[in-house]
């Protein structure tokens, strides 16, 4: 556990000291959405019907946007060698560089999230669960999401080859996300679809970082 | 007194065999010195000492027990210094060093042991610099002030002595004897002569069968 610990707050401790790195996350994020009012139009209603799904869209691509250096910095200057060679196990490290992951870029995601909703005018009775939805679907971009960054170390144009690895993947995740808020703005119960969001990440937690070790162990070979 | 032995080596590098039935045997407080020309596996051999590396066939053990079996454990009881430094450039020497320090003891006391080893390799004055502002010999030493930070029974150095001036080369010198005298391995590869006693050589073109590429100077 406190190898965790220290690896969690080694990550952060880069993530905050790089600060400009996940604040492009944010704004790559942020310009996704305001993209759409451009392209579609400024028309209140179409708006207000397709904003779960821009939002979630956007979230998608931008937590994609970061996990290319998940682990590739570290494969770079030697260190995920050494934290292989360490006496915790590189399931936990993984672990604990998901959570750093998502705690720097899923969860400024969610912050912004709710002021994107109001630039699209999505109906305010979505808003809760839009931040649920989120709560619950962006660890399991991470976690999805590491696997294909640890597949794509030591390959060049990696950052490509990730998106094609890993967007199919995420797809479960969207559909559920943008239909438990759908559901609540359509007057509907959306507590099958957070059960299996829920589900997602209960099945994730356990499976992604074990496939993404045998990833690392690869990778390092 | 615990022993690091290998048996009967294979190493398959990209379908060509590197080295082949190489046996080694390393006792507390052991030197063991890799030479052999480029890419005759010294590093190939130390990866798979350190268990990044499986060996195509073979066993390596610890007192008898093959390593493979609890990685973790045999993690825990090596350092490796390979040819990256493994020095992040936005954090300082000291948290460099301190946090591969906590990783192996429990984050106790990680600080103050990160700076003794610093001063150790002369770098103690650099103990707030960030990694970015280090020149390559620098980063070396932080490196290798990383081994002495926390406590390993078997060092794995290869090639350690790459960009470091001949001052440093002579405090490296001076831990690894420490090291041995505390009842430590090491298993050094190297280009330049070394001041160490009593240690095995290892010569790698005796063990070496060439199936491709290079050629042997027999």
């Amino acid at each position: 556990m406190s190898g965790f610990m220290s690896i969690l707050k080694r990550d952060l401790h880069l993530a905050i000291r790089q600060g400009m790195d996940n604040m492009m996350v944010v704004m790559f994020f942020v310009l996704a959405v305001v993209l759409f009012p451009f392209g579609v139009g400024p028309e209140p209603n179409i708006l207000a019907r397709i904003a779960a799904g821009v939002i979630w869209v956007a979230a998608l691509l931008a937590s994609m946007l970061s996990l290319e250096r998940l682990f590739q910095t570290d494969y770079e200057d030697g260190s995920l060698e050494l934290l292989t060679l360490s006496p915790i196990a590189l399931e936990v490290i993984v672990l604990a560089k998901i959570t750093a992951h998502w705690l720097t870029t899923g969860l400024p995601l969610i912050v912004a999230a709710p002021l994107l909703a109001v630039l699209l005018n999505m109906n305010t009775e979505g808003f809760p669960m839009l931040i649920l939805a989120l709560v619950l679907g962006t660890p399991s971009l991470s976690l999805i999401g590491a696997v294909g960054a640890a597949l794509i170390l030591g390959s060049r144009r990696g950052g490509v080859l990730l998106a094609l690895l890993i967007l199919p993947l995420y797809i479960p995740v969207l559909i559920f996300g943008v239909s438990a808020v759908d559901a609540v703005i359509g007057g509907f119960e959306s507590k099958a679809q957070l059960l299996i969001l829920s589900a997602f990440l209960m099945g994730a937690l356990p499976l992604c970082p074990w496939a993404a070790a045998a990833g690392v162990r690869q990778a390092i070979e | 007194m615990s022993v690091f032995s290998g048996k009967n080596l294979i190493c398959v590098r990209g379908e060509r065999t590197v080295f082949a039935g190489l046996d080694f045997s390393l006792e507390a407080g052991g030197a063991l010195v890799l030479i052999g020309h480029n890419g005759s596996g010294k590093s190939s051999l130390l990866r798979l000492m350190s268990g990044l590396l499986k060996p195509a066939s073979g066993t390596l053990s610890w007192d008898g027990e093959e390593t493979g079996e609890d990685p973790e454990a045999h993690g825990g009881r090596l350092h490796y210094v390979g040819h990256h430094d493994a020095v992040k450039p936005v954090l300082s020497v000291v948290e460099n060093v301190s946090f591969w320090a906590s990783l192996r003891n429990g984050g106790a006391a990680a600080n103050e042991a990160a700076r003794a080893a610093l001063d150790a390799f002369g770098i103690g004055h650099l103990c707030d610099v960030p990694g970015r502002f280090l020149s390559a010999g620098q980063k070396r030493r932080v490196n290798l002030a990383r081994i002495l930070a926390a406590p390993a029974p078997l060092w794995l150095l290869d090639e350690p002595t790459t960009a470091l001036d001949r001052q440093t080369i002579a405090a490296l010198e001076a831990t690894i004897a420490r090291h041995r005298t505390g009842g430590g391995m090491v298993v050094i590869s190297t280009h330049s002569d070394m001041e160490l006693d009593a240690f095995q050589v290892l010569d790698l073109a005796d063990y070496t069968v060439r199936q491709t590429g290079l050629e042997q100077a027999s």
